[in-house]
């Protein structure tokens, strides 16, 4: 207890001389608070110990890659042992080595990993050996999994069981479904299991927390996540209790790619994007700690020092560290000059907890260090540059050559297809012949199996090809003719603006997503969302969920969301009587829910608006995702 | 009111009544002789086997079913087996266990349900006895074999068979035996002469219950109470032993003076009782035991059957029903002469005050004096909840109301309540219903299986009735009761599906949280598919009509239904149902028109059956992504031959699609894989598999320039990507002198900097001075500023004139060293500026 409080006191302290960076802090103050998101760490712990016990005896407990992690939040290896896991495996889909009697499988509900674990019976039963197994599917099962159960012919060998853990909270503000491939699944494959699973979370929330008053929403699966669970709601018992948030906002991934695909520039996604942020977790290298191992740190709201930073533009981080680290010092040195009393109370309440800070400190000194040392160089600001052309619409012809070059140097395979995605995005498309062009010369850089990777990328829309039609090509030889190569590409650049009617540009026009060029924009007092980026573009999903807040609905934004593909909704809860409207700290809490992923950007976006609109947002995403992340789950070169 | 105590009988310390509660409506002739008969508690139906005892082989058995009043239910003749016990389970459904072990269950209307065996060891030594009970796990049935074994199973509709270990030194049947639940476990306990044994799953143990009578010689008769609490024995000599049944308490031992052995004996007690006590019934004679000496004894005029409850025993003879209790104790209170209880006092207040009498009030205030007004009045609520005849409860309440008005503050609802309950259960009690239900027994009971009773019953108006009056939620109540009212409705064959549908959909239609799919599945398990399907249209969940759907093979409208649901599981449900239905063309076309269902199935084929996704997209003439598929079937594949031929299909897949593009880009690849398979033959450098791009740099960097050249100019590289290639593998190989010749061959499309910078990666800050010279004026500021030349950097930058270039320079100068270059580059930024 005693830390926390010196904790809060330097904190106090050290507010008190940077408050000027913090421009927002007064606002704070008056910010609702958060419910208790621990709640469903513990609900799950329990039922999963609940289920343990359902096998009793000694057992061995193989567990997904992925789930590692998560279930390290809900329930380390102690708690693991005291209910009887005697070995810890990670599911490999190899044969195994284990001598236990019993078998414990705690997957998500793959085929793959099933067929695996029916190889494994099959075998045991070829070598007539005896055992028990269970599998643990979560969150749920699906029947596709019975189905390979039984044709595997292990239905009656194995019994099966469901760990409903839907959502894992990363932080005060952030909880997670940790189901990464829901989007791939469910944007690519047109696979709709986890609609389900994502209704089945909201439910998990209104049941602990409370029902909502007003729902809102955008996309083909936010709309059926709202209906599975409108259904599973209607299904159970209702429940009438003080809500503790107010609004709920659903918006699908590919709603707004841009906002994904750009390179982040907040810290918290810039370590996301530099160092892997593992289910809230961090592990820095060598080259961070400056010594010759790793360390793992948690980045969460109980790092003092993160908490203050995650948010801030890198080019603010550095400065702001080192006059933390004077800080610091100067609260060292309050020992000079103590009596004994006084070293023993300072040594007793505040030395812990300025260790501990100074510790965190070093740490992310370390980690912005190396962030400078690679995002100050020359072809990070030129990436960064090409993006906000990009994102402007502005020299596109000096954007292609720029992209052509990054892929024949293959400086990065992720990289040069991000751009190209972002070329496609914002240009509606690229032109037959600089698609057939720049697509030819990534595989010969990475190979030709990217064959399936354009043919993911055209399925969603992030690469594609400009119908005949709608360009000008046919306008652009006649002129080409006329006038040499260099003004073709001018004329094509102005034409396609003219005619081609992007939607992201007009979306961007109609948002007003990216200021206009030559302001000056002061990175250390952000005034809008789009500090996130540099000052150069508003997060598209951020600013959709902003202005439906505003205007409490989509009345007025009908071309937006016809440009978007419609599937937007707007449904006001069974709770919607006076007595809800009263302005409580509920009413100013607002869940936003991201269907296949959302990134840090996006989530420190949120927090300025917040701030700026004295309300809080609890992001629930089925992912924490980056442009790696994303591209990643569309290359076809493994499965 | 001298007449409510007319029945009552004083045994010791309490006192014991005898009500009436109907007069029988069945016509028998002979009574119950030669009857077996079995009761189900809790007011339950009664099951006759008629002729049961008369052995003739013309003449078959008649087996029939009555309400507790005996008004008829049901009635047939018995063309099975030999029966040897009835008994009725806990859902008063009716078990009837064969001489061979087999059991047959039928319903409370004599419809069959199902048979199930007791075991294969029953039905070769034949079933000597059984006893049929209650657990908290269901019913059970015991059976003692012909081969002196007991097998036992605790819930029938769970089978668990279980044989229990061998009683030492039993040579014929013991003489009596009992069931007990204990621990969580069904046991048996067997008398066989004096000595007594408790059997359970693994052991035969001995037992002695303390204090027996030393006089008697063998255990003739044992009784278990409702509970399993208490256990009665009765030996040779004429004693009851009462005590727990654990064996480890006596509580009484009284003497009847009757050697003869009974017909029954059963326990008679009531949760709270004051003493333990039980009835032993002989011909013609009954008499109840306690805890003193004296017994009361009744005499009966025609053969009876005790039906043990959880307050009391009834008693079922020819022509009468009535129930054996001992006098709750706020009756007893309230009526026993000259009581002074409070309750008493109410009563006879209200009497008083009924007449105008101002005794009335000297009453009151003898009770208000004690401050027991309240008291008086909770005993009085209680005590009609105990009393059978509604004008005792109305003569009750209304002291208590009167009561009430006395009092501020005392709480209504124990009042309201009961008579609620009353109003039920004088309902349910009455003669056409026919469940003679006490109050505590309802209250035990619950509503919700009251209605389920009443249900089962076919009294839906009554049920609902009761739903409306009890205020029962929705969903559990008139929900329920119309989803089980239009179940049977649907399998009424006179009426045509569209009357029925209507009638259904009209009594349904604001009733919540009906499952239609249920009704549904009804009408179709008595032969009524169309009903169904139109039932079906009424259910609002899509979800829910799937299963259905697809056990009356009506697929196409199942799959359709599910992706409206919303549920993939679902869909995959039917998706993989169809599989194994349909033949694969039909099961294909299918999938065709819906596309959901067909991602999904691909995604299973992904896993699970490569092959049948090859096949969809053939079907589909689905070039393009059969070319993607042999694409990557090309990548699994390690052999080389292999390999080829596969991209060669994908080859002709993607022409077929109109896709130049891919089908080039294949064809490279093959020639690609060709020509590294050969390299690495004749050079032996691992290259199958690599991009272009990767192979020219391994070629470049072990320094086979020619035939990186031939790949270059085979397959259309770039200039720029090939000058990028070998500029890095060169500089990266240290040949400073290939790299300046390279420079020098043609014009670099790439430009000079990269050469400089190139240079300077590798830390050779001579070679990379040389190309200085050759960067165009646009990258002129960089090139020197790469090498380091900051004189060079501020000439260019100034020459240009270009502000931002300034700028650059200027921050990249050291104040200390570059003081005068410095001087000069500000003084260009203002000319600069002022342009």
């Amino acid at each position: 207890m005693s830390t926390i409080q010196t904790e809060a006191a330097v904190y106090s302290a050290v507010q008190s001389v940077v408050g000027s960076l913090h421009m927002a802090h007064t606002e704070w103050k008056d910010a609702p608070g958060l419910p208790d998101f621990s709640l469903l760490k513990r609900l799950a712990r329990d039922q999963l110990i609940f289920l343990l016990e359902q096998l009793p005896g000694k057992k061995d407990l193989f567990i997904d890659a992925d789930l590692m992690s998560p279930l390290d939040r809900i329930a380390n290896v102690t708690i693991l042992k005291q209910h009887e896991v005697d070995k810890l495996y990670k599911v490999e889909l190899k044969p195994i080595v284990s001598s236990s009697d019993q078998l414990c499988f705690l997957i998500r509900p793959r085929i793959q990993t099933v067929k695996w674990i029916s190889d494994l019976v099959n075998a045991d039963k070829v070598a007539g050996r005896f055992r028990r197994y269970k599998i643990i599917f979560t969150p749920q099962k699906f029947y596709a999994c019975e189905t390979v159960l039984e044709e595997q012919g292990v239905y009656g060998d194995v019994t099966t069981d469901e760990w409903n853990f839907y959502i894992l909270p990363l932080d005060d503000d952030i909880l997670s479904l940790e189901l990464p491939e829901f989007f791939r699944d469910n944007f690519l494959e047109g696979d709709q299991r986890w609609v389900t699973t994502a209704g089945s979370a909201l439910r998990l929330l209104q049941s602990v927390y409370g029902s909502f008053s007003k729902v809102y929403g955008i996309g083909r699966c936010a709309k059926m996540v709202y209906e599975s669970w409108r259904e599973l709601m209607e299904d159970g018992e209702q429940r009438t209790r003080q809500p503790e948030f107010a609004k709920v906002f659903l918006v699908d991934r590919d709603v707004d790619f841009v906002t994904p695909l750009c390179s982040q520039v907040v810290y918290e996604g810039l370590v996301d994007d530099l160092f892997r942020i593992k289910c809230g977790s961090v592990e820095f290298g060598p080259d961070v700690t400056s010594s010759d191992k790793s360390i793992k740190v948690m980045l969460n709201s109980q790092d003092k020092v993160f908490s203050e930073i995650r948010n801030e533009h890198f080019s603010n981080v550095f400065g702001f560290l080192s006059q933390k680290a004077k800080n610091l010092q100067t609260a060292y040195d309050k020992r000079r000059g103590m009596d004994i009393q006084q070293m023993k109370a300072f040594v007793a309440d505040e030395l812990k907890g300025l260790k501990q800070e100074h510790r965190l400190l070093s740490l992310h000194i370390g980690a912005s260090e190396s962030m400078m040392k690679k995002k100050t160089k020359q072809d990070f600001q030129e990436l960064l540059k090409t993006e906000h052309s990009l994102l402007e619409g502005f020299e596109i012809r000096e954007c292609i050559t720029y992209i052509e070059e990054h892929i024949n140097r293959q400086v990065s395979m992720i990289d040069s297809l991000r751009l190209l995605c972002l070329l496609s995005i914002t240009e509606n498309g690229l032109l037959s012949k600089d698609y057939r062009s720049l697509k030819a010369q990534y595989l010969q850089s990475y190979g030709i199996e990217h064959l399936l990777t354009f043919a993911n990328l055209r399925q969603l829309g992030l690469l594609e090809e400009q119908q005949a039609g709608e360009t000008l090509t046919v306008m652009e030889s006649k002129v080409g003719k006329l006038v040499n190569d260099k003004t073709v590409g001018k004329l094509t650049d102005a034409f396609s603006s003219l005619a081609k009617k992007s939607n992201f540009r007009a979306l961007s026009k109609r948002l007003a997503l990216v200021p206009k060029s030559g302001e000056e924009y002061d990175l250390r007092v952000p005034r809008d969302m789009a500090y996130v980026f540099s000052g150069a573009y508003i997060p598209l999903s951020c600013k959709l969920i902003e202005q439906v807040l505003e205007r409490d609905g989509w009345t007025g934004m009908e071309e937006v969301t016809r440009m978007l593909n419609g599937q937007e909704f707007a449904v006001t809860g069974g709770s919607s009587s006076s007595e809800a409207r009263s302005k409580t700290d509920a009413q100013r809490i607002v869940l936003v829910m991201f269907l296949g992923g959302c990134t840090f950007s996006e989530i420190s976006a949120l927090r300025f608006l917040g701030k700026e609109r004295g309300c809080r947002f609890i992001v629930v995403t089925t992912a924490i995702t980056n442009s790696s992340r994303l591209l990643e789950a569309l290359l076809d070169n493994s499965a | 009111m001298a007449f409510v105590t007319a029945n009552w009988n004083p045994l010791g310390e309490s006192f014991y009544r005898k009500i009436e509660l109907y007069e029988m409506g069945w016509n028998l002739k002979d009574g119950l002789r030669e009857c077996l008969v079995a009761a189900a508690p809790y007011g339950g139906p009664i099951a006759l086997l008629k002729g049961h005892y008369r052995r003739s082989p013309s003449a078959r058995p008649q087996l029939e079913i009555y309400s507790s009043s005996g008004l008829p239910l049901a009635s047939f003749p018995w063309k099975s087996g030999v029966v040897k016990q009835l008994g009725w389970t806990v859902s008063d459904d009716l078990l009837c266990v064969q001489e061979d072990g087999t059991v047959l269950v039928y319903d409370l209307w004599g419809g069959f349900k199902r048979h199930f065996s007791m075991g294969n060891e029953v039905s070769q030594s034949q079933v000597l006895e059984t006893k049929i009970f209650h657990s908290p796990y269901g019913t059970g049935v015991a059976i003692l074999t012909g081969a002196l074994r007991f097998t036992l199973a605790t819930n029938i509709d769970d089978i668990k068979l279980r044989r229990l270990p061998e009683v030492p030194g039993l040579q014929e049947a013991p003489s009596c035996w009992a069931v007990l639940t204990q621990d969580r476990q069904s046991k048996v306990l067997v008398a066989n002469g004096s000595q007594l044994f408790i059997l359970d799953n693994t052991a035969c143990t001995p037992v002695t219950p303390p204090g027996l009578s030393p006089q008697a010689s063998s255990i003739v008769h044992m009784c278990v109470s409702f509970s399993y609490k208490y256990l009665a024995l009765l030996t040779d000599s004429g004693h009851v032993w009462m005590g727990t049944s654990n064996l480890k308490e006596k509580l009484s031992e009284v003497d009847t003076k009757i050697k003869t052995p009974p017909k029954q004996m059963a326990w008679c007690r009531r949760p709270k009782s004051q003493q333990p006590s039980a009835v032993v019934m002989w011909d013609g004679l009954l008499i109840v035991v306690g805890e003193c000496k004296e017994t009361i004894q009744y005499h009966l005029d025609d053969d009876s059957v005790l039906v043990p409850e959880l307050d009391g025993v009834r008693i079922i003879s020819g022509t009468h029903h009535e129930l054996l209790q001992e006098v709750p104790g706020a009756c007893e209170e309230i009526f026993k002469i000259a009581s002074m209880a409070p309750g008493a006092l109410l009563l006879e207040a209200h009497k008083e005050y009924e007449k105008e009498s101002q005794k009335a009030d000297e009453y009151l205030r003898e009770i208000k004096e004690q401050s027991l007004l309240s008291e008086a009045v909770r005993q009085c609520v209680e005590a009609a909840g105990h009393e059978h005849e509604p004008e005792t409860q109305k003569t009750l309440l209304r002291a208590a109301s009167f009561g009430k008005c006395f009092l501020s503050n005392f709480p209504p609802e124990q009042f309201v309540s009961m008579c609620r309950d009353l109003r039920v259960l004088n309902a349910v009690r009455d003669y056409t219903v026919g469940i003679p239900l006490t109050h505590t027994q309802f209250k035990q009971m619950t509503v919700q299986v009251l209605i389920d009773r009443l249900v089962y019953r076919k009294l839906y108006p009554l049920a609902i009735e009761v739903c409306r009056y009890l205020k029962t939620p929705e969903y559990q109540g008139v929900s329920r009761v119309l989803k089980h009212w239009a179940c049977y409705k649907v399998q009424q064959k006179e009426e045509s599906d569209e009357v029925i549908a209507k009638a259904v959909s009209v009594k349904l239609a604001d009733a919540a949280g009906i499952s239609y799919s249920e009704i549904a599945t009804k009408a179709y398990e008595s032969g009524r598919t169309e009903l169904a399907i139109k039932l079906l249209e009424f259910e609002p969940r899509s979800g829910e009509q799937v299963p259905l759907l697809l056990k009356m093979k009506k697929s196409p409208l199942a799959l359709s239904k599910a992706i409206e649901s919303g549920d993939t599981d679902l869909v995959y449900t039917v998706v993989m149902y169809l599989k194994n239905e349909l033949n694969r063309g039909d099961f294909f076309m299918m999938l065709r028109n819906q596309p959901v269902a067909l991602s999904l199935y691909k995604q299973f084929c992904k896993h699970q059956e490569q092959d049948t996704l090859k096949d969809l997209f053939n079907q589909d003439d689905d070039h393009e992504e059969l070319g993607n598929f042999y694409v990557k079937a090309s990548y699994k594949d390690q052999r080389l031959e292999a390999r080829v031929a596969l991209l060669q299909s994908a080859v002709d897949e993607y022409y077929k699609a109109k896709n130049d593009f891919s089908a080039k880009t294949t064809e490279d690849e093959m020639r690609l894989l060709r020509f590294q398979r050969k390299l690495e033959e004749e050079k032996g450098e691992q290259l199958v598999g690599f991009s272009l791009h990767d192979t020219m740099t391994t070629l470049l960097s072990v320094g086979l320039h020619k035939h990186a050249e031939q790949l270059y100019k085979d397959f259309r590289v770039p200039d720029k990507r090939f000058w990028w290639l070998k500029l890095k593998a060169l500089a990266e190989k240290e040949d400073w002198e290939e790299l300046e010749k390279f420079g020098k061959t043609k014009k670099s499309p790439v430009g000079y900097l990269p050469f400089v910078e190139v240079c300077i990666k590798h830390h050779n800050k001579y070679e990379a001075k040389k190309y200085v010279s050759k960067v165009t004026p646009e990258q002129k500021v960089k090139a020197h500023l790469a090498v380091g030349d900051m004189e060079g950097a501020a000439e260019a930058a100034i020459e240009r004139r270009n502000e931002s270039e300034i700028s650059t320079v200027l921050s990249r100068c050291s104040a200390t060293t570059d003081h005068l270059l410095m001087e000069r580059l500000n003084r260009a930024k203002a000319t600069a500026v002022k342009k």
